[in-house]
């Protein structure tokens, strides 16, 4: 895109989850959805009416709704266990480690509302460790979808893949972020805006905000990289290294705790490469967060416009260039 | 499937009790007491019920066993062995370094179909392919081994409801009830029983075997699913660490290793009950 483009709002990245499954079942007999009592909040009722025969309940129940995706998975089913991602990778997490990445099943964890989608329903209901913990495991590529079109891709991807993949969706319209140019590719980070003083690292519902924050800056005369890094596992290093090379400061924005999360993967990869640059992490800070709604959630911790234009300045004053 | 009478199959679980015994010794590793209470449950199942064998074992249409209390592996191990998976001195290798004989299952082993050893998930994982089988029209059943002491794990009641909710009568759980687990009786570390009260509650139908018989563990595999509609559970009352009598209802011999002189008592007394059996005469109902 152009950074004098406006951003036009889309759908929420779960609705067109659910439309893409309704695509990708209507030709694949094989295409499930495995759900906990969930599929209202997963947008997945009209999948269900239409498709029945492809829809599996398990109840509240979310260890068992991994078990038995992985059950169904080594029959050649190609499933999409989706729950809250609150409850998913964590009641289940072991479910997650043994039954599908460590036997090795292409199972597609869906985890739905993620982050703080519910954040005026409190801690219980956010997912601020999913990445990390799943960063940890073994076997599983781990994506986080900006927009409609990586949602869109990512889970048409996820449908003919042969190995283990967590989705992570949240529920608010997101706008478009991908120009008709722009390629999607998992485990290839794109580069939405292309800039050369500040690199901003973000993904999933982060990424908006940023675009925003880069439109401040660009009115300043600053241009910012702004890089969709959906795949937090692999990472792309290439072009995460390539714009710290390029630009005078890095920041990383993630909805989820800062620790084991997008920013941690992004500085570990360059301090393995000897590439030394002011950084910094935007995320939750290592609390349960202030109460709120989603948008209040992040301004309080700087994950908006305003916020991220102010951390970028504030690194780049650390730099020489400025 | 090779038909076997019960006195040679008798004799295959003999043979293969030594065997196990053999190479938990050489490993100096094993759990040995709940290898020796299930060792004739797959005996019967691997040679009498499931009919896989390496050549069948990549259809889609075979019958399935997820061994849901992994920690028994050795004695899948020596049955996968004998129904040539692997040859039996690959099993020299057992939990040494770069071994594929883990002390739990795993894939990188011929024959085995799901990585399992945490307990507790076994029952949905075979309740997704029990599943599976429904949606295709398949005919193979799902058979899945539980420890008593495993029943504690709240997991195995999801995937129990959820197994008759979907009457997943192609599935069948058997528990190895050997009424002991690592800290004692089961019945006295938190207790599930009676546990056929309580499957019956959540929609299964229940039976009850000498799961050291081997006619009668025939017998009751030939009889699921118990009620059509519904998943069978089989409650198969054993010893933990049957056939080696210093072993038998011992909790400690939960993961127990012999020394050199129980070793040797142990393998003399398997190898005599071995010879009892091949000279017995059997009234055998082939
Ligand atoms: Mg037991």
């Amino acid at each position: 895109m152009q950074i004098t483009d406006k951003l036009i709002l889309g759908k929420a990245n779960l609705e067109v989850y659910s439309e893409t499954l309704i695509e990708l079942a209507r030709e694949d007999r094989n295409v499930l959805a495995v759900t906990s009592d969930s599929r209202g909040s997963a947008k997945l009722v009209r999948f269900a009416k239409e498709l029945p025969e492809h829809i599996v309940e398990t109840g509240i129940a979310e260890q068992n709704l991994v078990g038995v995706s992985a059950g169904l998975a080594s029959c050649g089913k190609k499933v999409f266990a989706t729950a809250p991602a609150c409850f998913l990778t964590a009641r289940s997490l072991e479910q997650i480690k043994n039954d599908v990445a460590y036997s090795g099943f292409p199972v597609n964890i869906v985890g739905i509302s993620a982050g703080v989608s519910y954040g005026a329903l409190g801690s219980t209901h956010h997912s601020l460790h999913d990445i990390a913990a799943l960063r940890a495991i073994n076997n599983i590529t781990i994506v986080v979808p900006a927009d409609n079109t990586e949602t869109c891709l990512s889970v048409k991807a996820a449908a003919s893949s042969d190995k283990p993949i967590y989705l992570r969706f949240g529920k608010k319209p997101m706008p478009h972020l991908y120009g008709t140019d722009d390629r999607f590719e998992i485990g290839r980070a794109s580069v939405l805006l292309h800039g050369d003083d500040i690199a901003f690292i973000a993904c999933g519902e982060a990424v908006a905000p940023v675009f925003e924050a880069a439109q401040l800056l660009h009115n300043e005369g600053i241009s910012a990289r702004v890089i969709s890094m959906h795949t937090i596992k692999p990472l792309d290093k290439e072009t995460l290294i390539t714009a710290a090379n390029e630009c005078s400061g890095l920041i990383t924005v993630e909805e989820h705790l800062i620790f084991g999360g997008l920013g941690e993967a992004c500085a570990a990869a360059l301090m393995e490469e000897g590439v030394y640059i002011p950084f910094q992490r935007v995320g939750i800070p290592d609390e349960y967060t202030v109460t709120g709604s989603q948008t209040d959630i992040f301004r309080h911790y700087g994950i908006s416009a305003e916020g991220l234009h102010a951390s970028a300045i504030n690194i780049l004053k650390r730099t020489s260039k400025n | 499937m090779a038909y076997y009478s019960n006195k040679e199959l008798e004799i295959k679980s003999a043979e293969l009790r030594l065997k196990l015994l053999k190479y938990i010794k050489m490993a100096n590793a094993g759990h040995t007491g709940g290898d020796l209470s299930c060792i004739d449950i797959l005996n019967v199942l691997y040679n009498d019920v499931l009919n896989v064998s390496p050549d069948t074992f990549n259809d889609p249409g075979r019958n399935r066993y997820i061994q849901s209390k992994g920690h028994s592996v050795e004695a899948l191990y020596v049955v996968l062995a004998s129904k040539g998976f692997f040859p039996e001195s690959d099993l020299e290798t057992l939990s040494k370094y770069n071994s594929h004989f883990v002390g739990h299952p795993t894939r990188k082993v011929n024959g085995i179909e799901f990585n399992t050893g945490a307990l507790g998930h076994g029952l949905s994982i075979s309740a997704g392919i029990a599943l599976a089988g429904k949606m295709d029209n398949m005919s193979y059943r799902v058979y899945t081994l539980l420890g008593d002491g495993e029943l504690a794990e709240g997991s195995n009641w999801e995937a129990a409801m959820f197994a008759s909710h979907n009457k997943l009568d192609n599935l069948v759980a058997i528990i190895d009830n050997n009424t002991l687990q690592i800290t004692g009786k089961t019945a006295e570390v938190c207790n599930p029983y009676p546990v056929d009260e309580r499957f019956r509650a959540f929609g299964w139908d229940v039976a009850f075997v000498d799961g050291h018989n081997i006619p009668e563990l025939r017998n009751i595999f030939k009889e699921v699913p118990f009620t059509d509609g519904k998943p069978s559970l089989i409650i198969a009352n054993t010893v933990k660490g049957k056939g080696v009598s210093f072993m038998e209802n011992v909790a400690k011999w939960h993961h127990g290793v012999p020394d050199d002189r129980e070793f040797s008592m142990a393998i003399d007394e398997l190898e005599q009950n071995l010879e009892t059996i091949k000279n017995s005469v059997y009234a055998d109902n082939r």
